[in-house]
């Protein structure tokens, strides 16, 4: 008899190269899913047993983990506390998702509405961020002296909150919802630009050798070399400023009030409809997973390795 | 024009600040090549043969004498000098006909469907027709450096520089690239200054071959004719004594008079 398992867990090689050659803090979330999907199948050992394919354990893997989740939430909300259970929660989503768009005037609206304003506002702040921040990280990475300048004002104002900025917003523009797309603003902005910033310095000097000895012009080094270059660097940026953005709203719009998810939040605690509360929640979650989701793919269709 | 003295290097120095003060890489270079010609810089690592190319490639710039290459002096980088890296320096995002196509728009002011014609043209020449529309990742690293030596013959320099063209190939690869260099240059009649560490290379490749003494501060030791005739068969070289005797000397060059200390 042999005493030889049929599987060898240990010997899972995971390839170790990333997309892109990036500083490896910022693009850990990019390594994590590629790792994810570059994960071996186990060495086939000398006798094979007929096992199920890769992503159905992957589905049964996830499938046990809500259950588990929704299992736990309902024994707590049995304890007796003010936490509804998962039934209540799902009636009450019924309820919601099946008129998300109606509209009883501005502090009554549906939950669609709420979201799409809260995106809408994560949409503008951070266009905005784009728009200053991406021209901003290639100056600096390009031209020493700036970076100089800029380094010690950025690693000064990169730790604050965004909220911390929310006083300011009120007191320049003197309303609600520009302030809450300016404390979006602010915290998109960081992201942008250092990311931006460290895919220009890391533009291999082979490419920059090309561009010399054929004497480029400054133009097509831009649109040939420099841009593609960075591009995938300028997607974190992008991806890690959407992912604080949307982390930053909810507690933005629970101090301004208006139309958006946070506001609802807080709205549904003044009403004590904790049930809501967690629907916001999952929503919440769901949402930021989507557009994590959405810029992991763009980010997949601009590597080059 | 002097074709003789088509590329000159005068008395050229290149000295490196660094922080430990200068650093000699190479000195008192002197060297012309005629037109047509095939050189080869040989020595080992470190001696400035790279150096004394990205001279001549106008990447660096030397702190002593001048490189004149038909009668004007080398100021700068420019296409009329077509570099081929050691390792291919193909951009990733573009396709190798765009990779191509990127240097002969640069160079040629002709209409578009003659420039594309130029690049399929260049391509072919190194046998990559079937492979145009691929991204370098997608081919092997033998058919990159084909499409590096495509993208510099495309834009029909003066000169080829050709930096360790071969070095990062496996010895069968490199044998086939070495091969189709032969015939390209014997059909072109390019003008070609080439860095190389492999011996053979230089004796199959070269018109003659330039050895460089161990550096800092590395000369020319010397400069070995190779009167082989063309077009030159590997095979038939391999037994053939001349190429042997020249293999022999560059050989003695390299590891009795030139044995570099164990670093």
């Amino acid at each position: 008899m042999s005493a030889v398992p049929a599987s060898v867990p240990s010997a899972i090689p995971i390839r170790a190269s990333g997309p892109h050659p990036a500083a490896a803090a910022l693009a850990e979330r990019v390594d994590a899913v590629a790792r994810r999907k570059t994960v071996a199948k186990p060495v086939p050992t000398g006798y094979r047993r007929a096992r199920a394919p890769e992503w159905v354990l992957q589905v049964i893997a996830m499938l046990a983990g809500l259950v588990a989740f929704v299992a736990l939430w309902e024994i707590v909300a049995r304890q007796g506390g003010r936490i509804p259970g998962p039934g209540l929660v799902w009636h009450a989503a019924v309820t919601i998702f099946s008129d998300p768009f109606y509209s009883k005037g501005p502090n009554d609206q549906g939950i669609g509405w709420n979201v799409l304003s809260s995106l809408k506002r994560v949409g503008i702040g951070f266009g905005l961020a784009a728009a200053v921040g991406i021209p901003l990280g290639f100056m600096i990475g390009r031209f020493k002296f700036l970076s100089g300048m800029a380094a010690p004002i950025i690693a000064l104002l990169k730790p604050v909150s965004p909220l911390a900025w929310l006083p300011i917003g009120l007191l320049l523009f003197k309303a609600a919802n520009p302030a809450a797309i300016y404390v979006i603003f602010v915290c998109s902005l960081w992201p942008m630009i250092v990311n931006t910033a460290v895919g220009v310095r890391q533009i291999p000097q082979d490419y920059l050798n090309v561009a010399r000895v054929l004497n480029l012009s400054e133009w097509k080094v831009f649109t040939r070399i420099l841009f593609p270059a960075v591009l995938p660097y300028m997607i974190t940026g992008v991806r890690l400023s959407i992912g604080v953005a949307w982390l930053v709203i909810v507690a933005a719009e629970m101090l301004t009030g208006g139309v958006g998810i946070g506001f609802w939040v807080w709205d549904e605690w003044n009403n004590l409809k904790v049930e809501h509360i967690i629907i916001a929640i999952f929503t919440i979650g769901i949402v930021g997973l989507l557009l994590e989701q959405a810029l992991v793919l763009l980010a997949r269709r601009f590597s080059y390795n | 024009m002097d074709t003789d003295r088509y590329l000159r290097i005068d008395d050229v120095g290149m000295t490196f600040e660094t922080k430990k003060g200068g650093f000699i890489a190479i000195e008192r270079i002197d060297l012309t090549v005629k037109k047509g010609d095939f050189v080869s810089l040989i020595g080992h690592s470190g001696c400035g043969k790279s150096t004394l190319l990205n001279l001549v490639a106008g990447l660096l710039h030397p702190t002593e004498g001048g490189i004149l290459l038909a009668e004007r002096e080398i100021a700068g980088p420019g296409p009329d000098r077509g570099v081929v890296f050691q390792n291919h320096s193909l951009l990733p995002w573009l396709t190798c006909f765009d990779n191509v196509y990127l240097a002969v728009e640069r160079v040629f002011s002709d209409k578009k469907n003659i420039l594309k014609e130029r690049t399929h043209k260049a391509l072919a020449m190194v046998d990559l027709t079937a492979a145009e529309a691929k991204y370098p990742h997608e081919i092997s690293g033998g058919m990159k450096q084909r499409v590096g030596i495509a993208r510099a013959l495309a834009i029909e320099p003066k000169m080829l520089l050709l930096d360790e063209p071969f070095g990062a190939l496996d010895a069968l690869t490199r044998a086939n690239l070495q091969d189709e260099l032969l015939r390209i240059v014997d059909k072109t009649g390019a003008t070609v200054l080439m860095v190389t560490h492999d011996v053979d290379e230089a004796v199959l490749l070269s018109n003659r071959i330039v050895m460089m003494t161990n550096g800092p501060a590395a000369r020319i030791g010397g400069v070995l004719e190779v009167d082989l005739p063309r077009p030159r068969d590997r095979l038939a070289l391999a037994s053939d004594r001349r190429y042997i005797e020249l293999r022999t000397t560059v050989m003695d060059f390299l590891y009795r008079k030139q044995l570099k200390q164990a670093a």
